[in-house]
């Protein structure tokens, strides 16, 4: 029925300090910056995934009403709308040791994960993005992952 | 940013570190320094911003995250404890015990690995609310910082 996701809205307060950020410290790119008038359509993705994009959004009037989009800035500067995308890499601790030379907020150290080794970060307006290092190749499933799964099973 | 945007995210920034350095010795002080705001002010402001003061917050991480570590580790409940940062098993386990309604060795031998990520067991197996717990914690300066009005 579908074919991808090509385009994911991330709220953000300001425009130009998202991209300061997306593309000065993360290395995404613009690949479309229109101004319709109404609203500026911005959109950025990573070069190495050009077809799937992030839509900066600034939420407020005239699409949402002052004080429905004060009540989404809330929530977005508290951390409470979530998390805006999960990144792979094939270095999770370089990456880490990279952006926090440049100043970027980590929620989380690079840590061991049973699918491979992840850390987080905060956008500059509250959004978490997720990095995360998978596994490569196949991954053995052990006699005590298997216990672990019945066990699961059994008490859920 | 309006004031009020600005404030939620330097409230968030401390929030954040109570969740990355929940097992160093913190305190209001210094997380009040990474909300730039007083340490008065900044406990008023972090209840408003997300609904239990930042005492409570590390508290419910530290015993979070001890659960996570008696369901997937080997580890004594001694070992467990410090690593949650607390400094003392006594206090660990009186408060592990308030805050969950078993001790940490019941609790251990009830409980399994949960099969998900973990960023989303911290996020949601953080203990929601139950009796008001003393956390004997006085090194965290919340008690002695005056909260007026």
């Amino acid at each position: 029925m579908f074919n991808a996701i090509t385009i994911t809205a991330v709220p953000v307060l300001d425009q130009d300090d998202a991209l300061a950020f997306y593309v000065g410290k993360l290395g995404f790119k613009v690949t479309n910056d229109v101004d319709m008038g109404f609203m500026r359509w911005l959109t950025i993705a990573l070069p190495s995934d050009p077809e799937r994009h992030l839509l900066l959004e600034v939420p407020g009037p005239p699409a949402l009403s002052e004080e429905v989009g004060s009540q989404v800035r809330d929530l977005l500067t508290k951390g409470a709308l979530g998390l805006a995308c999960v990144l792979t890499t094939d270095d999770c601790r370089k990456t880490f040791e990279d952006l926090s030379g440049k100043g970027v907020e980590f929620t989380q150290d690079p840590t061991d994960q049973p699918y491979g080794i992840d850390c987080a970060l905060r956008d500059p307006f509250g959004n978490q993005i997720r990095i995360t290092q998978p596994h490569q190749g196949p991954v053995e499933i052990t006699e005590a992952d298997k216990a672990r799964w019945r066990a699961g099973a059994e008490s859920s | 940013m309006s004031a009020a945007e600005d404030a939620n995210r330097r409230l968030l920034r401390a929030r954040d570190a109570i969740d990355r350095h929940f097992a160093a010795p913190l305190d209001v002080p210094a997380l009040a320094r990474v909300a730039l705001m007083s340490p008065a002010h900044f406990i008023r402001q972090f209840k408003a911003a997300f609904g239990e003061p930042p005492h409570r917050y590390l508290q419910r991480r530290r015993v979070e995250r001890a659960m996570a570590l008696l369901r997937d580790s080997a580890w004594t409940i001694t070992e467990v404890s410090l690593a949650v940062g607390f400094n003392s098993t006594g206090t660990f386990s009186r408060t592990f015990k308030a805050v969950v309604g078993q001790s940490p060795s019941t609790y251990r031998g009830r409980s399994q690995p949960l099969p998900a990520p973990d960023c989303v067991v911290r996020a949601w197996t953080r203990p929601a609310a139950r009796a008001v717990v003393a956390t004997g914690s006085s090194s965290f300066g919340e008690a002695a910082v005056p909260t007026g009005p």
